[in-house]
C-alpha cells in the first residue's frame, strides 16, 4: 500500500516538473495579480501552446523607410463597407488628406499616406478575396503635410468618438475592426474595466512591444483621455511575460496610477485572443455571439491606443504603422514605419532587402497570419507584421490519419473538439456543428500546431463556420417563409 | 524576384511532435523491458520479439500495398504493436504462433477497421486474447530459467496463478517481483522496467498520468477492500505493462481527462472481477478490451464544454 502511494506520488511529482519545466517561460508570470484577487472568480486554466518566440526585434527601434514611388491604399482596410473614393485622377493629394470617407456606420475614413499625384482609382482583390476600390498614388518625395490638419477639438465623449473615427483608426492588432465603434457606448456605466491589449503572442511580431517601450507616455495619456471621457476607472494593461523591457516600462508609468494595472501573463499562445485576454485579466467569459462589453469590458489594443493619443495631440490620421520585417528569408529583421500603401516588395527591400527568394509572405506572424498571393500587396492599416519565409521554412506539412490523440482538444483554448467538428463537417452535419459551437472558434491555430498528425484543423473550422453560418441563414428564411404562410 | 508565393491557410508553423516521433518514444520506453525479458528469460525472448515486429512490419507494408493504401510503416506503430504483442507472449512460444499472432493484431484489428487510429480495440490486447483462446497450451506454458536451484529450464506458475491457488511456496518474494525474476509474459515481469519507460513517456508528454494512476489505484484499493495482498496483486501478471503502454493507446482509450480516469478505474474493476472471482488468473487484458469498446461513450460523455459564457449554444 505504502509502495502504491509512493508510486503515485513519484509520477504526480514527475508531472509536476514536467509542467513547470516544459510548460514555464523564462520569466515568471504572476500567479495571482492584486487586481485579480479584488475581481475574484473562477479560477479554471484556459489551455494554449506554448511557440517559439522568436522576438528577434525587440530591441530594435523602428526606422523609417524610403518613401516609396507609388502607394496602393486599399479603400478596405477594416471590417465593415468599403470607403467611399472621394479623389479622381490626376488630383493633388497630401500627407493625411481625406482620400476615401466612411460609408455608413461600420466603415472607416482613409487618409493619403504620402503627397503626390493621384494615378488612378483602380479596383484590387483583397485578401479575403473580396474586389474593392484603391487609389494609387505617385509620391513626389516631399511628404508634405495636408494643410488642414490641426488638433482636434475635443471637449465631450461625442467629440472624442467622432475625433476617433476622424483619425481612420482600426484596431492595430490585427483584428481592423474600426476602433470608434467599439468606443461607442450606449450606456457608459456598463463599462467598468478598460484591458488593454499588449500580449502580442504571435512569434516573431514586436511591434506592440515597441510601442510601449518607444511611446509608453503615449498610452498613457491615451488612458487619461478615455478616463476623462468614458468615465471609467479600471484599466487593465496585459502584457505577456516575453517582454520585460515594455513590462518594466508599463509597470513605471503605472506606479503614478492606481487605476492602472499592469497585469503580467504567462507567455501562452493564444494569450492576446479577445476571449482568452478578457477572461485571464478579469476572469469573466465573453458569451457566444456576444461582446466584451457583455461583460463589462472593453478591450483595445496597445498601439491604438497610443494612435489615438498622439492624433489628439498632433491631428495627423493614420497614415504609416510601424511593422515588424522579419522571417527566414529576410535579411536583416528589423522594425520599420512605413507609409501605408506601401507594396510589400518596396518595404522588404528598403528594410535590407531578401536574404533568398522567398517562397511564402505572410500579413502578420505564423500563427494567424494571411499569406500574400504576391510582393504587390500593399502594407494595411492593421498590418503589424511582414513575415516572409524560405522555400525550406514554407515547406507543406505532410498530413497523415489522426491518431485519435486529443491534442486539439485538450489544447483549445475555447475547450471545443476540432476532431469532432472535423467529422461533422465531412458529414454534413449542421444541427451537430452548432452543437459543437464550432461558431466560436477564433482560428488562433493551436489544433493544427499541436496535431502530430498536421491535420489542417483550422481549416475545416473555417469551412465548418461557413457551413454552419449558411445551414443557419437558410433555416431562419424558411421559417420566415412558414410564419409568411 | 518574383517567384510564385506559396498560399495557404494558417497556421503557418507547426509543433515538432509528429505521430512518428510519438511512435519511437514509445519504443523507446519499452527498451527497457525488452532488455530485462532478455536478462530473464534468455536469448530466445529477442527472437520472439524480432519475429512479432518483423511480423507486424511485413504484414502492414502487405496489406497496404494490396489495397493500394498510403504506406505508412514508416510511422513506427506496426513496431509498437509487434513490440507490445511479444510482451504479451510467454518465452516458449512457438515462432509460428507468434507469426500468427502479429498477423491477426495488424491485418485482422487495426487494418480492417481503417489502420492508424481507426481500430477501436488494441491490437496487440485483442491479439493476445485470440491466441491465448486458440493456443490456451503454448500461451500458459510458463517458463522461468533463472533460478539459480535448477539449472534447466522447468515449467513454473505465475505468480497470480500461485495465489490463486493458494500456493506460498511458489510466490516470489516483493522484490523477486519488482525485478521480474518469476514466470510470466515476456515483458510483464520486471515492474523496474515498465515503471522506468513509463516515467519516460510521462516526462515527454506522451501519455498523462491519469489512465495508469487510476488503473493502479483501482486495483490496489479493492485488493486491499478484499484483504488480498495489494502490493502483489499491483506488481505481478500484465498490470504495469497494461496500465503504462496499453490503457494509454490514443485511438482506443478516451481523450478527456476525466475520460481517461472513467478508462482506468473501469479497466482496475474488471481486472479484480477476473482475478478474484473469475476463472482466469489475470484480467488485465481482458479489461482493457471491454473498456476499449466503452471508449466512444465515455468520450462523448466526458467531452469538453466549449466557452459560451452563459450564451445558450
Amino acid at each position: 500500500m505504502v509502495s502504491v502511494g509512493f508510486c503515485s506520488i513519484i509520477i504526480m511529482f514527475v508531472h509536476m516538473m514536467h509542467r513547470l519545466i516544459f510548460y514555464n517561460a523564462m520569466y515568471p508570470a504572476e500567479k495571482e495579480p492584486d487586481h485579480r484577487k479584488r475581481i475574484g472568480g473562477r479560477k479554471m486554466r484556459l489551455h494554449g501552446i506554448k511557440i517559439p518566440h522568436k522576438k528577434n526585434t525587440a530591441d530594435c527601434a523602428p526606422v523609417r523607410i524610403e518613401i516609396p514611388a507609388v502607394v496602393t491604399i486599399p479603400m478596405s482596410m477594416h471590417i465593415g463597407k468599403p470607403a467611399k473614393v472621394i479623389v479622381k485622377r490626376g488630383d493633388t493629394v497630401k500627407v493625411g488628406q481625406l482620400i476615401g470617407e466612411a460609408d455608413g456606420f461600420v466603415s472607416s475614413a482613409v487618409h493619403s499616406s504620402v503627397s503626390g499625384t493621384v494615378q488612378k482609382v483602380d479596383e484590387m482583390t483583397s485578401s479575403m478575396g473580396a474586389k474593392i476600390p484603391c487609389v494609387v498614388i505617385a509620391s513626389d518625395g516631399k511628404q508634405e503635410l495636408y494643410e488642414e490638419i490641426r488638433k482636434p477639438e475635443v471637449n465631450d465623449f461625442p467629440e472624442f468618438v467622432t475625433a476617433v473615427k476622424a483619425s481612420g483608426v482600426v484596431g492595430l492588432g490585427g483584428a481592423g475592426f474600426p476602433s470608434f465603434v467599439k468606443l461607442c457606448v450606449k450606456d457608459l456605466s456598463k463599462v467598468q474595466t478598460v484591458v488593454i491589449n499588449a500580449a502580442e503572442c504571435e512569434p516573431y511580431i514586436t511591434s506592440d512591444t515597441r510601442t510601449m517601450i518607444d511611446k509608453g507616455e503615449y498610452v498613457f495619456e491615451g488612458i487619461g483621455y478615455l478616463k476623462k471621457y468614458m468615465n471609467v476607472h479600471h484599466f487593465i494593461i496585459g502584457i505577456e511575460n516575453n517582454k520585460p523591457e515594455a513590462i518594466a516600462k508599463m509597470k513605471a508609468l503605472a506606479a503614478e496610477d492606481d487605476e492602472v494595472d499592469v497585469c503580467v501573463l504567462p507567455s501562452q499562445y493564444p494569450q492576446g485572443g479577445e476571449k482568452v485576454l478578457v477572461y485571464n485579466t478579469v476572469r469573466r467569459i465573453i458569451p457566444k455571439g456576444g461582446l466584451p462589453l457583455d461583460v463589462g469590458v472593453i478591450v483595445i489594443n496597445v498601439t491604438t491606443l497610443a494612435f489615438i493619443a498622439e492624433y489628439m495631440e498632433k491631428g495627423i490620421p493614420l497614415v504609416e504603422k510601424c511593422i515588424t520585417v522579419d522571417g527566414s528569408a529576410v535579411k536583416e529583421p528589423k522594425n520599420v514605419i512605413a507609409p501605408i500603401g506601401t507594396s510589400i516588395e518596396d518595404l522588404i527591400n528598403s528594410a535590407g532587402g531578401f536574404r533568398c527568394d522567398p517562397a511564402k509572405v505572410l500579413y502578420g506572424g505564423p500563427m494567424m497570419g494571411i499569406a500574400v498571393p504576391s510582393l504587390k500587396e500593399p502594407i494595411l492599416k492593421n498590418t503589424n507584421a511582414i513575415v516572409a519565409m524560405d522555400a525550406k521554412e514554407a515547406a507543406p506539412f505532410k498530413t497523415t490519419a489522426c491518431i485519435g490523440c486529443g491534442a486539439c482538444m485538450n489544447h483549445c483554448p475555447l475547450r471545443l473538439d476540432p476532431k469532432a467538428i472535423s467529422r461533422a463537417y465531412k458529414l454534413d452535419d449542421c444541427e451537430g456543428l452548432a452543437e459543437l459551437c464550432v461558431d466560436l472558434c477564433m482560428e488562433c491555430g493551436c489544433c493544427s500546431y499541436v496535431c502530430p498528425a498536421n491535420r489542417p484543423l483550422v481549416q475545416t473550422n473555417k469551412l465548418a463556420k461557413g457551413k454552419l453560418r449558411t445551414y443557419l441563414t437558410n433555416k431562419k428564411a424558411e421559417q420566415a417563409k412558414k410564419e409568411a404562410k | 524576384m518574383e517567384g510564385k508565393l506559396i498560399s495557404v491557410v494558417s497556421p503557418h508553423i507547426t509543433g515538432k511532435r509528429t505521430t512518428q516521433r510519438i511512435m519511437l518514444d514509445v519504443i523507446i520506453a519499452l527498451m527497457p523491458a525488452a532488455a530485462a525479458s532478455v536478462i530473464i528469460f534468455g536469448l530466445r525472448s529477442l527472437l520472439v520479439i524480432g519475429v512479432c515486429v518483423a511480423t507486424c512490419v511485413v504484414c502492414e507494408f502487405g496489406f497496404e500495398k494490396l489495397c493500394k493504401k498510403d504506406n505508412t510503416i514508416f510511422d513506427l506503430s506496426a513496431v509498437v504493436t509487434g513490440l507490445l504483442l511479444a510482451f504479451n507472449l510467454p518465452v516458449s512460444i512457438p515462432i509460428w504462433q507468434a507469426v500468427f499472432g502479429s498477423l491477426v493484431a495488424i491485418v485482422v484489428v487495426k487494418q480492417l477497421f481503417g489502420g492508424i487510429g481507426q481500430n477501436f480495440a488494441n491490437p496487440a490486447i485483442t491479439a493476445r486474447i485470440i491466441m491465448l483462446t486458440a493456443f490456451s497450451g503454448t500461451m500458459t506454458n510458463w517458463i522461468y530459467s533463472g533460478t539459480p536451484k535448477t539449472p534447466d529450464a522447468v515449467s513454473s506458475a505465475t505468480p497470480l496463478i500461485a495465489a490463486a491457488k493458494g500456493t506460498t511456496s511458489m510466490m516470489p518474494s516483493y522484490l523477486d517481483l519488482f525485478l521480474g525474476k518469476h514466470g510470466g509474459c515476456l515483458g510483464e515481469t520486471c515492474a523496474a522496467a515498465i515503471i522506468l519507460g513509463g516515467l519516460y513517456l510521462l516526462v515527454r508528454g506522451v501519455i498523462s498520468w491519469h489512465t495508469p494512476a487510476a488503473f493502479i489505484a483501482t486495483v490496489a484499493l479493492m485488493s486491499f477492500v478484499c484483504g488480498r495482498d495489494v502490493l502483489y496483486q499491483v506488481l505481478s501478471g500484465g498490470l504495469l505493462l497494461g496500465a503504462v503502454f496499453m490503457a494509454t493507446d490514443y485511438s482506443t482509450t478516451p481523450p478527456t481527462k476525466w475520460g481517461k480516469i472513467i478508462f482506468g478505474v473501469g479497466c482496475g474493476l474488471i481486472t479484480i472481477l477476473i482475478r478474484f472471482w473469475g476463472n482466469l488468473p489475470e484480467g488485465v487484458s481482458f479489461s482493457i478490451l471491454l473498456m476499449n469498446i466503452f471508449t466512444p461513450y465515455i468520450t462523448r460523455l466526458t467531452r469538453n464544454r466549449p466557452l459560451t459564457g452563459g450564451a445558450r449554444a
